[in-house]
């Protein structure tokens, strides 16, 4: 089932959750909302599933439109961010739950219960704790309980509100690609939200990154890394370094750099901004162009399999530079030398504003 | 409430407010009560069954057990009732409401007493509708629970108000998601979630309203046999310098309140089991 | 529990995303069932305690202000007042005292035998009030264990006024503690700690460090106190012996006033109870909001299980 969100506002009391936001979600896709706390993500989540009602526009499921439908006939799999399982009942009774409450020409017979409860705990890996109740299992598990809870009445399109924020990191990584493989089995309509980047980005078949209530770039995690739309897209998504200069008639000068801004051709004598990324940039004990800036190193930090090297330039301004371990080594850098960076990939924004 | 273990404290003053305490204690509770035990153990076995078990004696009993049980059942469902109304919505005047419920709490009960049969009489603002009806309320069992359902209300309402008040609304949104109606979400999540608080209010209630004097006094008519409670039997014993005869029946009350207390106290227990006070 | 489920029951409304202080659609009841159980609740009020409580005033107004007036100055009445006046203070006072050394043992250390002490200081709250008056006629009475000797020095509790103050202190024993317990629990050690380690003694630590901190919680077990202390009547009932006007407090005052059929005085008289209990009330509120927590009454906290861990 496709999700058609049309020119949808929300707001609470004085604050704006929502300011016209549209949104195509084709059948079948996995779509991350991505972005910070209190920019609406979750409140659109809600509107999806009927929980809450917007103020205006309109939500539509394959073109018809949802307005009469109340949260309880939309047939839509809500999990939540912390679970929402019930604490009296058991594993199997909540997941039980939607089906056992239907109306009566509608209800499966116990045994038919029992086969789809049962087939939705082992799809999740839980049948094992059929019997158990909610307050006996971890993080994970009652997650994936609350997955096969949202799974057991069919729906048609699956709603998840940060599935994983309440998780220990690699609880959340493990989590994270079981429900990309469930995705691909199953191939529901699915809309999850998150503030964790690189979740969005794993996961997902396209992001939405929001910002404020207002939708910033929609499109493949690629397309949002690589190819950023607004200076909030670029630096929400991973590290990022900032360089001010000015931009002129098509020419952008970045400290002793210059580049080309086709898209600035009628700039005049303005300022901007230029976004570079840590990884993007190249450090050496020698300059190799007449542009590149030189650098203090200031701190060394060891993140695994990289090095992230802390750096200021001659005019006071901090650097972040990100390499291959093997690389560093090879550079033979350390702290207080100073060393040449070379500008590569610099992503230009006029004033800082989306262009 | 995480457990915390309490390692040797620091603190001075132990000795003294301890020493304080128990000698406080000792005068103005055990002794009393040890006394209550001496007294009626100067009867034999014999005699103090047969002052418990006489007729006048039983049916107050009967009379004190049932209404206590009627009311607070009465309460229980109401006072569900009135909580829910109390955390859940909201209307104009219910701030007011909201405070008056406490009103049988700090009302002395002899004022409450007289007032109750002022209006349920059968001249009474309440008691001449029924009347018509054909119900008397004053001077019957029926006033007796009625002075029992007003007594032990804020026990049940005060009890289960805040549960309500800390139920997660996701769980009652997650019920709807899953296609269940209002009527099914509270029937099958916030009910169960519910009652612990519910039956503990129940017992509360009940335990209050066995022991009950003054409001049921002036309302009940107190006929030996039909409208006595078991508190006005031990009270005219008393008057009569039947001191050992009231420590009996006092012993029987005892001991059912004891009861109540444990019943009060596993419910408590089952209830933090479920997570019901968090 | 892991730690983001507590987090979860614990997160009071103001630091819940704005969003969720907003009753969902999904969690509330259609229009016309909730004013139907609005209506119905109110309905079940009304008659239980509304009604009752108007009426109060209006029987005590019924014969003219004049009687009212006249009920209320009467000289029984004014001694039934003071007595009233000093059962509550004493009762007040002794069982403050009680109350914060009692909580200072409970809250502040563990010992054995801690939960039986607990359960005898709630004792007065599940006992019967005839049985709470009678326990000390047999203990001070003409034939109790102690009475022979209170006679051979001329000394009389029961049927006596100091025989009231006794029973209205034991009535009213565990309000004040049970307020104080679970709140200097919740308070914990660390401010107490920090004034010792600084140099304090114990007098000065308590006196100006934990009496600041527990404050509400003791106003609040004292009006508590006090409304039952001066509302009193199956307990002091049994010890009075009815004895006009010495042994008269307020609420034996409205009793005698009804058996005698004097009905206007009898409300009249309790209607300045009914005052009192509606100022308790209002006391209550503003304590509750200044303590930023709705609390319960002391008879329900020992049931409540905000005994010691």
């Amino acid at each position: 089932m496709s999700i058609t969100i049309r020119s949808i506002t929300k707001t609470f009391g004085g604050f704006t959750a929502l300011r016209d936001i549209t949104l195509d979600v084709p059948t079948g896709e996995l779509v991350a909302l991505l972005g910070p706390s209190g920019c609406g993500k979750t409140t659109l989540l809600r509107i999806i599933a009927g929980l809450e009602t917007a103020d205006s526009g309109e939500v539509l499921f394959d073109g018809k439109s949802a307005a009469r439908t109340s949260v309880r006939d939309r047939r839509v799999g809500f999990v939540f961010q912390h679970y929402a399982l019930f604490r009296h009942m058991s594993v199997f009774e909540n997941v039980a739950f939607g089906l056992r409450v239907r109306p009566r020409e509608f209800r499966p017979s116990k045994a038919e219960v029992r086969d789809r409860v049962h087939a939705l705990l082992r799809l999740v890996q839980v049948e094992h704790l059929a019997d158990y109740h909610p307050s006996a299992l971890s993080g994970g598990q009652r997650q994936r309980v609350a997955l096969a809870r949202a799974l057991a009445v069919e729906p048609k399109v699956l709603l998840l509100d940060e599935p994983f924020g309440a998780l220990d990191a690699k609880v959340r990584e493990e989590l994270r690609r079981w429900l990309r493989r469930l995705h691909d089995e199953l191939n529901v309509t699915s809309v999850f939200v998150t503030h964790d980047q690189e979740e969005a980005l794993e996961v997902s078949d396209r992001v939405v990154v929001m910002n404020a209530g207002m939708i910033e770039q929609v499109g493949t995690p690629e397309q949002v890394y690589d190819h950023p739309a607004t200076p909030f897209v670029y630096t929400f998504l991973g590290h990022v370094n900032i360089f001010h200069g000015r931009v002129h008639k098509g020419r952008a000068s970045i400290g002793a750099v210059e580049i080309d801004a086709p898209d600035h051709a009628d700039a005049e004598n303005a300022p901007a901004v230029a976004y570079a990324r840590p990884h993007e940039l190249e450090v050496a004990a020698r300059p190799s162009t007449p542009a590149d800036l030189e650098a203090t190193i200031v701190r060394v930090r060891f993140a695994g399999a990289s090095v992230r090297l802390e750096l200021k330039t001659a005019a006071g301004e901090p650097l972040e530079v990100e390499l291959a371990r093997s690389r560093f080594s090879e550079l033979g850098l350390a702290r207080g030398q100073t060393v040449f960076v070379t500008l590569k990939n610099l992503r230009l924004f006029g004033n800082g504003r989306p262009e | 409430m995480t457990a915390r273990r309490k390692r040797k404290s620091i603190l001075p003053g132990f000795g003294l407010t301890l020493g304080f305490t128990m000698l406080y204690l000792s005068l103005l509770v055990l002794l009393p009560l040890f006394t209550l035990f001496l007294k009626s153990a100067t009867l034999t076995w014999s005699r103090f069954w047969e002052i418990v078990t006489s007729d006048r004696v039983v049916a107050s009993y009967e009379l004190s057990f049932s209404a206590a049980l009627i009311a607070a059942a009465v309460d229980a469902v109401f006072g569900l009732l009135v909580a829910w109304v109390l955390a859940r919505y909201t209307f104009p005047g219910k701030r007011i409401i909201d405070g008056l419920v406490d009103l049988p709490f700090a009302l002395p009960t002899a004022v409450a007493g007289i007032s109750l049969t002022a209006v349920y009489a059968e001249t009474g603002w309440i008691g001449a509708p029924l009347a018509r009806l054909g119900i008397k309320a004053a001077f019957t069992p029926l006033g007796v629970v009625i002075a029992l359902v007003f007594i032990a209300l804020p026990f049940v309402v005060r009890t289960v108000q805040p549960v309500i008040q800390n139920l997660d609304r996701e769980d009652e949104e997650a019920a709807a998601s899953l296609g269940a109606s209002r009527f099914a979400a509270f029937r099958r999540v916030i009910l169960p979630t519910l009652l612990p608080a519910v039956l503990t209010g129940f017992a509360l209630a009940f335990a209050r309203a066995l022991g009950e004097y003054g409001s049921v006094v002036f309302i009940s008519g107190n006929m030996p046999m039909r409208t006595e409670i078991t508190p006005l039997v031990i009270m005219t014993k008393l008057e009569q310098f039947d001191y050992a005869g009231a420590a009996a029946v006092a012993v029987v009350m005892l001991v059912a309140s004891f009861f109540c207390l444990v019943a009060t106290n596993m419910l408590q227990l089952w209830g933090r089991r479920r997570g019901v006070w968090a | 529990m892991p730690p983001t489920d507590a987090a979860r029951q614990t997160a009071r409304p103001e630091e819940r995303p704005i969003r969720a202080t907003h009753a969902s659609r999904a969690a509330t009841e259609p229009p016309l069932v909730r004013w139907t159980l609005i209506a119905v609740a109110v309905l079940f009020l009304a008659l239980f305690l509304i009604v009752p409580l108007v009426a109060v005033f209006a029987q005590a107004l019924e014969k003219g202000v004049g009687v009212y007036v006249k009920a209320l100055s009467d000289p029984d009445a004014l001694s039934a007042v003071r007595l009233t006046l000093l059962a509550a203070a004493t009762a007040v006072v002794s069982n403050l005292v009680f109350g914060v050394a009692a909580a200072w043992a409970i809250a502040k250390f563990d010992f054995h035998g801690k939960n039986i002490l607990v359960a005898l200081i709630s004792l007065p709250f599940s006992v019967s009030p005839v049985i709470s008056g009678m326990v000390f006629v047999l203990l001070f009475g003409a034939s109790g264990i102690f009475g022979p000797w209170l006679s051979a020095h001329g000394l009389k509790i029961i049927f006596a006024v100091p025989g009231i103050l006794v029973a209205t202190t034991f009535v009213t024993l565990p309000f004040i503690v049970s307020e104080l317990i679970p709140l200097m629990e919740a308070q914990g050690d660390e401010d107490e700690e920090a004034a010792l380690a600084l140099g304090a003694t114990g007098w000065r630590t308590f006196l100006r460090v934990t009496l600041p901190n527990i404050k509400w919680g003791l106003l609040y077990g004292v009006i508590l106190c006090n409304a039952r202390a001066m509302g009193e009547f199956g307990a002091v009932s049994v010890v009075s012996g009815h004895i006009r006007p010495v042994t008269i407090t307020l609420p034996l005052h409205v009793e005698i006033l009804y058996n005698e059929y004097k009905f206007s005085a009898a409300f009249a008289v309790a209607s300045l109870l009914t005052l009192l209990a509606l100022v308790t009330l209002v006391a209550k509120a503003l304590v509750e909001g200044r303590a930023k927590a709705p609390r319960l009454p002391a008879e329900f906290a020992q049931a409540r299980g905000a005994r010691p861990a």
